[in-house]
């Protein structure tokens, strides 16, 4: 089991392979995908662990995890590769034509560790219900595990499915809003402002957890908490809070980094902020 | 030309709803969804004999159709039910991320569809339907005739893998293909063999078309009518096999002309063998209330109507 400070090492690195894949490909979502680098750095390499080499298309018997907003797929592209779901030099290849590793993520090309695509918001929740009511129907112990984003949540689908889930009592699912407060036309609270999102989802009937999702050592805890939550009746949700751009200093809780590439001398500048610890693809 | 008897008239939904019964016992991979409409769409034997299989989603057709995404990541073979017109536009986002794109192993059924749905009107009365589904890739688009054709397709499309479309309708309609036939999907039935024009007809038009065909006979006009159940994947060979020989085409759908059967079948015919072909389909318009019935004369897709447009096809073609 890999020690905070080595998870933080492969978040950091993981913030390099973002920084220098959306350079690469001179387009791509680089502040939300910064953001959430620590939190899935943890979910695969120290709560589901999944067997990268077994991967298939139903997962039974293992920890599932569904990205909702799939133009994070930096971040999880890097994640996938480094936890060793494909190899690390395929990252180079994002958004190029012929790659495996498409602008959003798609199952289409076969990247192991994808199960369906995202990219257009809202469905990811929903698709997740559907995969843990058939971990239920299997008699399959595992969780499903979901991020989906804040702006995201002004998808009307994502309320039907906020409503379907404690009342079917859907409770191996555990789904993860990154609460960065930004979208691309700006802060949350002004382009559509989200209201008390505990309240809500208390309302709905969800048991909800906060976290700061920029900390290693309290999303490791935090998420080995919420486990313990599960199977209980009621789903679980976690309001992750992040700083978008996480890491690099001219990016960070800037919402004009949602979704436009640094240059090359941006690009420097980040990489100086970010020690390489794994290695460079 | 050779008979066909309507052993009573039935709605092709309740063929859906005997075969997703017969599933339910046959398949325990197979997992029924819906939007509140468990009624309409003949699902109550279903829901109560296989209530663990059975999942109300309330009126959120949306979640509905991702959920069906998701429990295929595990193995289960989800029917999703509601009427064409919350099956496809309400949810074409869904459908073309969730399931096409994505390749998931959901069946989409859709009845009321058509504008022999009736007196509700235009609001429910999806005639794009066809259209919308068959641009998808990876969609398997199928709008079976009668009751016994509709089961056998519901039965078929369990058993095979990838995204399907399945059409059928409200009103009771003449049952007239065998009962226990074996329904295989992209592969056009020749219902009877012409040699003067080919009627390419869809759903509930097959029978318009059979009884088009026996006036036509009577007039010693002699036309081939073959059943498209499937629309996609068209049976290309099967169409121009028939073309070859009868050198014009009439087609048939309850469907708008824009994106339906006739408009897949010009597309072949223009690239492969052009000839003339006459549609008989709703011509940019909207439906109304009125009885099916009703509907189909006032919109142009009754008997008279086939009639006319082999007339004209052949003319046509004469000259």
């Amino acid at each position: 089991m890999p020690t905070i400070e080595e998870l933080q090492q492969i978040s950091t690195q993981v913030r390099r392979d973002i920084i220098r894949m959306v350079n690469g490909a001179a387009s791509g979502h680089p502040g939300g995908s910064l953001g959430v680098a620590d939190f899935l750095t943890v979910l695969y390499f120290e709560i589901m662990r999944p067997d990268a080499a077994a991967f298939d298309m139903d997962g039974k018997q293992e920890d599932l995890f569904f990205l909702s907003n799939g133009h994070l797929a930096p971040a999880w592209y890097s994640v996938m590769a480094r936890y060793g779901f494909f190899p690390v030099h395929e990252l180079g290849t994002l958004r190029k034509l012929g790659s495996r590793l498409q602008g959003h993520p798609s199952p289409m090309d076969k990247l192991p560790g994808i199960r369906i695509a995202s990219g257009s918001l809202g469905q990811g929740l929903s698709v997740s219900i559907g995969a843990a009511i058939a971990k239920k129907m299997n008699g399959d112990p595992h969780l499903i595990y979901t991020l989906c984003g804040d702006g995201e949540l002004q998808e009307g689908q994502n309320w039907e499915a906020l409503m379907f889930a404690p009342a079917r009592k859907v409770d191996n699912l555990v789904a993860v809003v990154d609460y960065n407060g930004k979208q691309i036309d700006g802060p949350v609270d002004k382009v559509m402002p989200l209201g008390n999102l505990r309240a809500k989802f208390e309302a709905f009937g969800w048991e909800v957890t906060d976290m700061d999702g920029n900390n290693t050592r309290e999303v490791l805890s935090v998420l080995n908490t919420v486990k313990t939550r599960t199977g209980k009746g009621k789903p679980n949700m976690i309001i992750m809070h992040t700083h978008m751009g996480c890491g690099v200093d001219f990016m960070m809780d800037n919402h004009e980094w949602h979704g436009v590439p640094p240059n090359n001398e941006q690009a420097a500048k980040a990489l100086s902020q970010l020690q390489e610890t794994l290695g460079d693809y | 030309m050779k008979e066909y008897t309507n052993s009573g008239s039935k709605d092709t939904r309740s063929g859906f709803g005997e075969a997703m019964h017969e599933l339910g016992k046959t398949n325990p991979a197979v997992v029924v969804l819906c939007a509140d409409l468990t009624p309409s769409m003949k699902l109550e034997a279903f829901a109560k004999d296989f209530p663990e299989r059975f999942i109300q989603t309330g009126i959120a057709e949306a979640n509905m159709i991702c959920i069906a995404a998701g429990l295929t990541i595990g193995g289960k073979i989800p029917f999703t039910g509601t009427f064409a017109n919350f099956s496809t536009g309400r949810v074409y986002d869904q459908i073309r991320q969730s399931v096409a794109y994505s390749d998931k192993n959901v069946k989409i059924c859709a009845s009321h569809a058509g504008i022999t749905l009736g007196e509700d009107g235009a609001t429910h009365q999806n005639m794009e339907d066809l259209g919308m589904m068959k641009m998808l890739p990876n969609m398997t688009v199928i709008n079976p005739c009668d009751f016994n054709q509709t089961k056998a397709a519901t039965l078929a499309i369990a058993q095979h893998k990838g995204p399907v479309y399945l059409r059928f309708g409200r009103p009771k309609v003449p049952n007239f293909t065998a009962p226990g036939q074996k329904f295989e999907i992209g592969k056009a039935l020749v219902l009877n063999e012409g040699k003067d024009v080919s009627i390419f007809a869809t759903g509930h038009l097959v029978w318009k078309a059979l009884e088009a065909c026996r006036l036509l006979e009577e007039q010693g006009i002699s036309s081939e009518v073959i059943d498209i159940h499937t629309i996609k994947p068209l049976d290309e060979e099967a169409v121009l096999a028939s073309v070859h020989k009868t050198g014009c085409v009439v087609t048939a759908e309850e469907h708008e002309m824009n994106g339906g059967l006739g408009d897949s079948i010009a597309q072949l015919l223009a690239r492969k063998c052009p000839v003339p072909v006459e549609m008989v389909a709703v011509n940019d318009s909207f439906g109304e209330s009125g009885t099916p019935e009703e509907l189909l004369r006032k919109f142009g897709l009754d008997t008279p109507d086939v009639l006319k447009a082999v007339k004209a096809v052949l003319v046509r073609k004469r000259s």
